[in-house]
């Protein structure tokens, strides 16, 4: 991915911006599970009507044609899309190395063999993390024993499996028993996600920021996990950006690798852009994916640096972190050509260091109670939008 | 490179090893990107030619040994082995490869 970035530079002068290396297909944002983190837009529920297969078979192949490698079947829960075989064997059958992402519910032994017939070569399984599912978890009750039933059905069937834990203040602490736990399943990848800020988990949070002491807990146990396990797995541990100095290098820059395609054929730089306002985000119903990564004001918004102001015009980093995401300094500055707040240089910085500093209090100040990602909730915020 | 008894050692007994590439890896021609790469869970790695030429004979079949003579045939070179060794040392580091 690294070479891609290499690359936009070399051909600085041609106008065709690189391929999107990257294609997310959204199937649906149909959902057993209300995470408080989710990364579904607040109004998800005025989504338009789903893609049909044809229509996604087409978009696989737009994409493929472009020279997208990795696929991703996202949603949502992906599972709850009654094509999802048919849409899997497409991308085998086009040379794409695809990737399921899913909580596991629904993962019957029955689809994970219909999924490696049609090609399928990797499953995420997720775990969810709404407080009710946690208590099962740390109790080891019943979403523990479906994850590692669905576990050992992905490890029968041969696949790599990549366990993905979003870590937050609610659950970090239990860290020694989510490394056993990847332990015992004998997954290839753990991938530790400390949660970011956006969409639910924006609103969750003052509930989700961990504390700099829980961090420095959780961080130490990895590394001691990954000194005993050596080559057996590897670990990701995923640092929060807001405790970090500098923004992470957002989509390794607004279109140069990365395309999602939503439930309803809106195509986004990232999952999240859908947030920011004054862009018309294109639809593939309407257009190819081609016009839309090439020449669509959405995706040469924020391409290269012409947009940036300082300090990012002028930083060094500027190559390397892009000014970090947009969507994050939309959110907290109100403007996306801000640099990403949680950059140190960022006038906003004060803002992050404020739900920084409130997380290490006592007791934190709560904005709202919990809201869970329902769709009775999401409809509420399609009417404060309207 | 000046001092071939000390190096020997290790190449000599590394010779007869069968690389194969793992499991989570997928090589293919990238028709775009022209060239090939590594496919992995998220990931990719883009390979330079000689690199693909090597990982393209990592079967679990083939000895070391074997896949240097080949390629040396193949490209009509004489001298690859140190050069397909120490690609080998860095693909096993990095987790593409394992030995059978």
């Amino acid at each position: 991915m690294h070479k891609a970035g290499l690359n936009t530079a070399d051909t600085a002068a041609t106008p065709a911006p690189p391929p999107p290396l990257w294609l997310l297909a959204e199937l649906t944002y149909k959902c057993p599970l209300h995470c408080v983190y989710c990364s579904n837009p607040l109004d998800y529920a005025a989504a338009g009507q789903e893609l049909s297969t044809a229509e996604w078979v087409r978009v696989l192949q737009e994409g493929r044609a472009m020279g997208s490698a990795q696929l991703g079947f996202s949603g949502g829960e992906p599972l709850m899309r009654d094509d999802l075989i048919d849409l899997v064997a497409e991308g085998r059958r086009l040379g794409y190395y695809s990737n399921l992402i899913t909580s596991g519910i629904g993962l019957t032994e029955a689809k994970i063999k219909a999924m490696k017939d049609a090609g399928l070569d990797h499953i995420q399984v997720s775990f969810q993390d709404s407080t009710k599912e946690l208590n099962d978890f740390l109790g080891s009750t019943k979403t523990f024993e479906l994850k590692q039933k669905v576990s050992r059905l992905v490890k029968a069937y041969d696949y790599p499996m990549v366990l993905n834990v979003v870590l937050h203040r609610l659950n970090i602490d239990h860290i020694e028993k989510i490394l056993e736990l990847a332990e015992n399943l004998g997954v290839e990848y753990l991938e530790l996600a400390n949660s970011q800020f956006y969409g639910w988990a924006y609103l969750n949070r003052d509930h989700l920021i961990p504390t700099r002491a829980q961090l420095d807990t959780a961080e130490r146990a990895v590394q001691r996990f990954r000194d005993r396990i050596g080559d057996r797995m590897r670990v990701y541990f995923v640092v929060p950006d807001y405790h970090a100095a500098r923004p992470k290098a957002c989509m390794n820059g607004w279109g140069t690798v990365f395309v999602t395609v939503t439930p309803d054929g809106t195509v986004l730089p990232c999952h999240e852009a859908k947030m920011l306002p004054g862009i018309t985000f294109p639809n593939v119903r309407n257009d190819s994916l081609r016009t839309i990564w090439n020449d669509s004001d959405a995706f040469n918004r924020y391409r290269g640096q012409g947009w940036m102001q300082d300090p990012c015009k002028t930083c060094p980093d500027r190559e390397k972190d892009f000014g970090g995401c947009r969507c994050q300094a939309f959110l907290l500055t109100g403007d996306a050509t801000q640099a990403d707040p949680v950059c140190e240089l960022s006038p906003h910085h004060h803002v992050v260091e404020a739900a920084v500093a409130n997380a290490e209090l006592a007791k934190p100040m709560i904005t709202r109670p919990l809201v869970f990602r329902l769709d009775q909730n999401s409809r509420e915020f399609c009417k404060i939008e309207s | 490179m000046t001092d071939t008894a000390a190096s020997n050692g290790p190449t000599t007994a590394s010779a007869d090893r069968l690389p194969a590439l793992r499991r989570l890896f997928r090589l293919q021609w990238e028709e775009v990107q022209q060239k090939h790469v590594l496919l992995y869970p998220e990931g990719m790695v883009q390979l330079n030619q000689p690199a693909a030429e090597i990982l393209k004979r990592c079967s679990g079949a083939t000895s070391v040994a074997a896949i240097i003579a080949d390629l040396e045939q193949a490209f009509q070179q004489t001298g690859l082995a140190p050069d397909v060794h120490s690609f080998l040392e860095i693909a096993h580091a990095q987790g593409w490869i394992e030995y059978r």
